[in-house]
């Protein structure tokens, strides 16, 4: 067991999670629950009808003023003077180099106002960053984390726009995907944002850190026997399935947008920081690419495992049983020769075990 | 986690690596406890051995591996692998669901099976997980 010497950081809900039984491990240096029974059964839960997820510890970061968009636009490697008034854009925040320094969502809140939601482990780093693109470009504006004083709940699955019809005001027309409104639900006042990070339709949404609990109250008596709390070992399971990165595997400053497949998130030509050595590394093209996995067998590839393959060496960066795929799957990056339908092999305690290239996601919902 | 209550059965005997031991004629069965399997939650796979190998007390005979850990299985004591329940390959959720019943994973013909003895009892195996979930 790793001990941290630091004292871990608790969300608002914390005594609901421990009082519900969850098992409270360190994340980002936040105690969090990682399961409240069993993961398999969490995950199932988001694909069937919905889960609920505590992700207060991500971070929340408000650029305001006459200079916040152009400082948005210094920062993010996706536009932001295209987002509308209630715009919700995924992109990355990258190094001159182009490394990543955090892939983060963007929020058109305001004419001159956005807000980024950002990596736990990152907050600090990013906020960084920030100040120092800020002296960089002289724009105006505040850069203000919001952090501490935000929770952010996450609602997924098939059933939680149902669930979340329940509690919003008459009349209320719901968001479309990577759109959010500014509501109410029940009395309680939120940003609810058709976002996740799971695979599944459903929402991500902002409260006041002081209300996050009465809003987990609410949405579990909405939801009830429909709605299953899931913890971050079944977000894990999900997003892998859904082949969406995590920062610290998929992502880091070593790595880039261009390597990681998220070239669609990138707005060449509009200006931001790192985009000249992207612009080259799209141009000459990458010499490792992110790939999917599938292993045959139910072993599972952590991350670091090396993938060989007749091209050259790669690592594995996350690896999981998918319980709705119902394979062994991983990604990690390989010779960026290496397409779908190759056969390289995984080096599990010194086996090598035989695995195919697919292309991702690994499971991708029905939509209708 | 701390008031959780593990199934700790009085009839067997337990590792400090969390397997338990129960004599079974001249043989000792193994399996992983329930705090074992609850620490690791949702195993997916199950790397068995081959009957017939001889084990030291101490050495790895196998790997369970779950949704978010893998972890060694150990031998409790010395002997011979007499039966690998090898239907445990398909079916790794019984190591969840029924840890010292169907969940059993190897029975080994020991060397002495008075060394059962020496490993830990129900009562001090308890004292064992609570010293660690209660951290």
């Amino acid at each position: 067991m790793t001990e941290s010497s630091a004292p871990l950081a608790r969300t608002p809900l914390w005594s609901r999670h421990r009082d519900a039984g969850a098992r409270l491990v360190p994340f980002a240096g936040w105690e969090m629950p990682v399961t409240y029974s069993s993961i398999l059964d969490e995950h199932r839960a988001v694909r069937s009808s919905a889960g609920l997820f505590d992700v207060s510890h991500m971070g929340e970061i408000r650029l305001r003023g006459a200079g916040a968009l152009e400082l948005a636009q210094a920062l993010f490697c996706n536009d932001v003077a295209g987002a509308e008034l209630g715009r919700v854009r995924y992109g990355l925040l990258c190094l001159d180099s182009g490394g990543a320094v955090d892939d983060v969502t963007l929020y058109r809140t305001g004419a001159s106002e956005v807000l980024f939601c950002v990596n736990a482990s990152n907050i600090a780093a990013d906020r960084d960053w920030m100040h120092e693109l800020h002296a960089r470009t002289k724009s105006r504006c505040e850069i203000r984390d919001e952090s501490d004083a935000t929770g952010l709940l996450a609602i997924q699955g098939p059933a939680a726009l149902e669930i979340v019809a329940k509690l919003v005001p008459s009349g209320f027309v719901r968001p479309k995907l990577w759109h959010f409104a500014e509501t109410r639900l029940g009395s309680l006042p939120v940003l609810l944002s058709r976002t996740g990070y799971t695979g599944e339709d459903g929402y991500e949404i902002f409260v006041d850190a002081g209300r996050a609990g009465a809003l987990w109250d609410l949405l579990r008596d909405a939801g009830g026997e429909r709605l299953t709390p899931a913890g971050l070992g079944a977000r894990d399971t999900l997003r892998t399935e859904a082949a969406y990165p995590l920062y610290g595997h998929e992502l880091d400053r070593e790595h880039d947008p261009i390597e990681a497949g998220l070239e669609r998130f990138v707005a060449f030509g509009k200006g931001f920081t790192g985009e000249s050595a992207l612009r080259a590394r799209a141009d000459a093209g990458p010499k490792r690419r992110l790939v999917g996995l599938v292993l045959e067998g139910r072993q599972v590839a952590r991350p670091g495992f090396k993938i060989a393959s007749s091209l050259g060496d790669g690592v594995v960066t996350s690896g999981t049983y998918g319980p709705t795929v119902d394979r062994s799957i991983a990604l990690g990056y390989a010779p960026a020769g290496l397409r779908p339908g190759a056969r390289p092999h995984v080096e599990i305690r010194g086996k090598l075990l035989p695995c195919e290239v697919v292309a991702t996601p690994f499971y991708r919902r029905k939509r209708g | 986690m701390a008031d959780r209550e593990y199934e700790i059965p009085d009839d067997c005997q337990y590792t400090e690596s969390d397997e338990w031991v129960r004599v079974d004629g001249s043989l000792a069965r193994v399996g992983i406890t329930d705090y074992a399997q609850s620490e690791l939650n949702d195993i997916v796979f199950v790397e068995l051995p081959e009957a017939g190998r001889q084990l030291e007390k101490g050495d790895a005979f196998g790997v369970v591996e779950s949704v978010k850990a893998v972890s060694d299985l150990l031998a409790p004591l010395s002997g011979e692998i007499a039966e690998v329940h090898g239907r445990l390959s398909e079916h790794p959720e019984w190591l969840n669901e029924d840890p010292y019943g169907r969940g059993w994973i190897i029975a080994i013909h020991p060397e002495d099976l008075e060394a059962v003895d020496g490993l830990m009892s129900a009562v001090e195996y308890r004292a064992h997980v609570k010293a660690r979930a209660g951290k």
